[in-house]
């Protein structure tokens, strides 16, 4: 069975995943993956979306990052919240962002988000859900704002507020009890801040900020952190190592010199590309 | 049993569950301070923000246990059986190194069926100051040694203070707040810190 064109990475992914559990019934381990453990939500208002996620990256039980940044930047008009594994989504998000401005350029129009959606499930359902991306996408286009959230076996759902990840659960029970039609902008910044609060402290996957980001017909505003809901304890003690805790046995200082100098401009109008 | 929803035929029955937990003890000359973060996590998630780990067991002697919360509140109230029956025969309570050979003895009856538990028994001898990890039937791991740190109640309550505030920087299970006790001949001191709570 030939696998067509869609082949975006260099070799089959079927055969990657026979040489893996080969791999593994050898008695060699598949290495943790970096997970996002997440909480990632998306809730659309009056006059446009409005996307938020925490900022926590886990390997199992340790945490990698701090602040790591899950709102990836797809178009101008359209941004992506990712949850699952981290280089899927970062790669993921990353591909879908220049395959979109590839489109952008071939119809000389702004993107539809229901574009990326198609897209992104596309890709999905032909991995079978190998891809570990869960996202939550979100933009304004010139039918209006719009929000999806797209599972990583390739199903998407649409709805006026989406919530994806490991704390989506503690997320979605703000939404249910608070959400209404036509909220301005502030209750739904509010809104968004609460639902990634409630992941923040009831997930313990999820932590540290609320990031967030605004869509409208205007543009987008990216902000991080929006809300720093935990801060690291004020340690009593320090624990810099003084100078001489590693012995300098000898030293030699070599003075650069200087034997001459010359200025040359270089301006872009006069040489061109050696396409030779 | 996280492969339960793919075929519950091959899933595996474990009767064990890690409920986390981070425990720190520093000895000084005539002084033990023994902490433990108060957050008790499950797999769902956290079950209490406000559980301590360490067990008063004499006047001067307490044990920090650490692991599978079923196992360790087992191990306890066994242990608790047994000082008492002691404390009766012998009208005076058992010394902190009597008492971590019986945690130790304890432990290894379970050999084959282990107590999924991390101690650490700590308390006052006539000999000065201990901490005594009895033995670990599992997991199995090289005998653990603390140093008698250097002098200076206020030097282990800022390491302890600054080492619970790392790990609940990093560990997902640790958080919420940490309860320090320290063990003088006076008696037990109890504080509170607070921590991150995500």
């Amino acid at each position: 069975m030939h696998f067509s064109s869609g082949s975006l990475a260099g070799g089959s992914w079927r055969e990657n995943i026979v040489t893996n559990n080969a791999l593994v019934s050898r008695g060699i381990p598949m290495p943790a993956s970096m997970k996002t453990g997440t909480t990632i939500v998306g809730v659309i208002y009056k006059d446009g979306v409005v996307l938020g996620a925490d900022t926590r990256a886990t390997c199992g039980d340790l945490i990698a990052d701090k602040n790591c940044s899950k709102i990836h930047y797809l178009q101008p008009n359209m941004y992506c919240c990712g949850a699952g594994t981290s280089a899927d989504l970062e790669l993921t998000t990353q591909l879908m962002a220049s395959q979109l401005e590839l489109h952008r350029l071939n119809t000389g129009r702004q993107v539809l988000v229901k574009t990326a959606n198609r897209m992104l499930k596309q890709m999905l359902f032909r991995y079978q859900g190998y891809v570990g991306a869960a996202l939550v996408l979100g933009g304004v286009d010139k039918h209006g704002p719009a929000l999806y959230s797209i599972h990583p076996h390739g199903s998407s759902d649409a709805g006026p507020y989406q919530v994806m990840g490991s704390g989506s659960l503690a997320a979605m029970s703000v939404f249910e009890t608070r959400w209404k039609p036509d909220l301005d902008l502030e209750e739904a910044k509010q809104m968004v801040r609460d639902a990634i609060a409630a992941g923040i402290f009831n997930d313990l996957y999820s932590g540290s900020n609320v990031d967030l980001c605004i869509i409208t017909r205007d543009g987008a505003t990216h902000i991080r952190p929006y809300d720093v809901a935990n801060v690291k304890g004020k340690r009593l003690g320090k624990y810099d190592f003084k100078r001489g805790t590693t012995a300098v046995i000898s030293s030699v200082v070599r003075p650069i010199e200087i034997v001459s100098e010359s200025v040359k401009k270089i301006t872009t109008t006069e040489e061109s590309m050696d396409t030779a | 049993m996280g492969e339960y929803g793919r075929d519950p035929r091959k899933c595996h029955f474990s009767p064990y569950a890690d409920n986390g937990g981070t425990t720190i003890a520093i000895a000084g000359d005539d002084f033990v301070m023994v902490g433990s973060d108060s957050r008790l996590a499950g797999r769902a998630g956290i079950l209490s923000r406000n559980q301590t780990k360490v067990f008063p067991l004499t006047a001067n002697t307490m044990i920090a246990s650490t692991g599978c919360w079923a196992d360790v509140l087992s191990l306890n109230k066994d242990l608790q059986a047994k000082l008492t029956l002691y404390s009766q025969e012998h009208h005076d309570e058992m010394n902190t190194s009597a008492v971590a050979q019986l945690v130790s003895t304890l432990l290894y009856w379970r050999r084959f069926f282990p107590y999924y538990v991390s101690n650490m028994v700590v308390g006052l001898d006539e000999d000065g100051c201990n901490i005594r990890p009895p033995f670990k039937a599992y997991p199995p791991t090289a005998p653990l040694h603390f140093l008698n740190a250097p002098r200076g109640a206020a030097l282990a309550h800022q390491l302890m203070h600054d080492a619970f505030i790392s790990a609940a920087e990093r560990d997902v299970n640790t958080g919420d707040s940490c309860i320090l006790y320290t063990i003088t001949k006076d008696g037990v001191a109890e504080e509170q810190i607070k921590l991150r709570r995500d």
